[in-house]
């Protein structure tokens, strides 16, 4: 019992004088979470788009050329980043463009690590974004070339928004992976969350004490970023019931926007 | 005054090795009904397929008023704007309303305005008795229901011809009514339309041109007085004669 009450007087010591610190490292590590999760997806759904173009035998041979060295590409690229630790990808960008190309070239820290947390995202939102395009039913590919969509918008109108939806869980996943091994990003000097652990250990004997802070820290950063994405979910599938619209029509197709967006009847009734 | 539309010169498709449409020759004129019958298995979808290309021909050519459709400007999706198709499984936007899937086609394809992509989309769900339900989602309606907001959505697009893959074959009985009584008022506006279906009776007295398919060629084609109270070929008259009794 005492050992608990000790504890309790650790952590608040250390909180009461090193708060700031892990407040700025926690902020750090959310943004870089987030921010590079969002970009990977941009990636991920970027690779969906690129890798999903159709070819036939009867294209011309450069456009079919064209579109084998994007899928090479792109196979290339996931199987690198995904197949190699981030904390090595880190060291490769941070200390290997300075190698070859001196000290000027040096990239930022909060840059470096950005990229790359990014780019290892993206890698595996590649795979996640063409299982989830796979997922869905061809007919709605079909539904939309037959009104005479290319590509890109049966993509980014009808393929893409399902895919999102189906995949936000795999998203979550990625998140939620990401606030916590961001952590690696110390190996460039990145100063999130756990470089505060380390600095503040360095300097006190407070080792335990300081891993419950981050514990409690980490926890309440990812539950609270899946209950957001939980959130998210609900709202993309949409009220479960609709109104129907039992005035007179004319009113409808006489340039009332709001209508669309908002399914509310008052709307109807203006 | 009736121009033709399309015309269909020596088609064949093979699947690998299989071939499943064999030296298909056929032509449609504007207001043009006709009905592919056909059993299961004949190529009847195969050739629609062909026709919008969402299979390619093998060999043979799709002529649209005047070009090879090969050649048109803006390519397979410019051509699929002036064919509408209506699949058998309806194949509407899931993630959109009913409303927006017979916009999106309009302001992403044609490029109109929100208001008059909304005003045209309106004017065909109302003609299919649909405008109440314009906020629902697809997988909140009735087959019959998502199968009349599908040719709305064909519709809104104005096209000059409309395909029908067997639209109402996914449909309890009761609701094959809603969906041909819907085609039915088409043909009598004078839609140009190619229908694949079961529905002999549609076949026989709301189309003008009937094509009987067999195994992969146009065995017979003529008027529906033609094809079904004059059958040339035994395998006709035992088609046929299976849907009567
Ligand atoms: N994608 C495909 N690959 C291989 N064979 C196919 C494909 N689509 C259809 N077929 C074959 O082509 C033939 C005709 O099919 P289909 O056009 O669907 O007939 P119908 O619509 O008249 O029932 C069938 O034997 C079918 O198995
Ligand atoms: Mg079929």
């Amino acid at each position: 019992m005492d050992r608990i009450s000790q504890l309790l007087n650790d952590v608040s010591a250390t909180l009461s004088s090193s708060y700031m610190q892990y407040l700025v490292g926690a902020g750090k590590t959310i943004l870089l979470a987030v921010i590079a999760t969002a970009v990977g997806c941009i990636i991920g759904l970027a690779c969906g788009i690129l890798q999903t173009i159709p070819s036939e035998k009867d294209d011309n041979p450069v456009k079919r050329a064209v579109l084998f060295v994007i899928r090479a590409i792109i196979r290339i690229y996931v199987e690198v980043f995904r197949g190699t630790p981030m904390i090595l990808q880190a060291v490769f960008i941070y200390f290997g463009i300075p190698y070859f190309f001196g000290n000027g070239a040096r990239l930022d820290i909060t840059f470096a690590a950005y990229l790359v947390v990014s780019i290892n995202t993206g890698a595996y939102m590649a795979e996640t974004v063409r299982g989830g395009i796979l997922s869905i039913d061809p007919g709605q590919t079909e539904g939309a070339k037959a009104i005479g969509m290319n590509h890109f918008k049966t993509m980014t109108s009808v393929i893409l928004p399902q895919t999102i939806r189906n995949i936000i869980p795999q998203i979550g996943n990625n998140l939620i992976i990401n606030i916590k091994d961001t952590s690696v990003m110390f190996i460039i000097g990145y100063t999130e969350l756990f470089a505060v652990h380390k600095a503040i250990v360095g300097a006190k004997f407070i080792y335990f004490p300081s891993a419950v802070i981050e514990m409690a820290m980490y926890l309440c950063m990812t539950v609270i970023c899946s209950v957001l994405l939980r959130f998210w979910e609900k709202k993309l599938d949409g009220p479960q019931n609709f109104d129907i619209a039992t005035t007179d029509t004319l009113a409808l197709t006489s340039g009332m926007n709001t209508y669309i967006k908002k399914n509310k009847r008052e709307d109807i009734h203006r | 005054m009736s121009e033709t539309i399309l015309e269909i010169n020596h088609l064949s498709k093979f699947f690998g090795k299989h071939e499943v449409l064999t030296d298909i020759d056929f032509s449609v004129d504007t207001g043009d009904v006709t009905s592919i019958i056909g059993a299961s298995g004949s190529g009847k979808s195969t050739l629609l397929r062909c026709i919008n290309l969402l299979e390619t021909p093998t060999s043979g050519e799709i002529i649209y008023r005047g070009p090879n459709i090969k050649k048109i400007k803006g390519g397979a999706p410019a051509y699929r704007t002036k064919v509408g198709m209506v699949f058998q499984s309806f194949n509407l936007f899931n993630n959109m309303t009913v409303l927006k899937n017979c916009m999106v086609g309009q302001t992403k394809v044609l490029h109109r305005s929100k208001e008059e992509a909304k005003k045209e989309a309106m004017k065909y769900l109302e003609k299919v008795g649909m405008a109440p339900y314009i906020n629902a989602k697809p997988r909140q309606l009735s087959g019959g229901q998502k199968q009349r907001v599908a040719i709305a959505r064909a519709l809104a697009m104005n096209p000059d011809i409309l395909l029908f893959d067997e639209p109402t074959s996914a449909l309890d009985p009761e609701m094959v009514g809603e969906v041909l009584n819907v085609m039915r008022t088409l043909a009598k506006e004078g839609t140009t339309m190619l229908v694949v279906t079961h529905e002999m009776a549609f076949a026989r007295d709301v189309s003008n041109k009937v094509v009987y398919m067999n195994g992969g060629v146009i065995l017979e084609q003529g008027t529906p007085e033609e094809v079904f109270g004059n059958p040339q070929h035994k395998e006709t008259v035992d088609f046929l004669a299976r849907f009567r009794n």
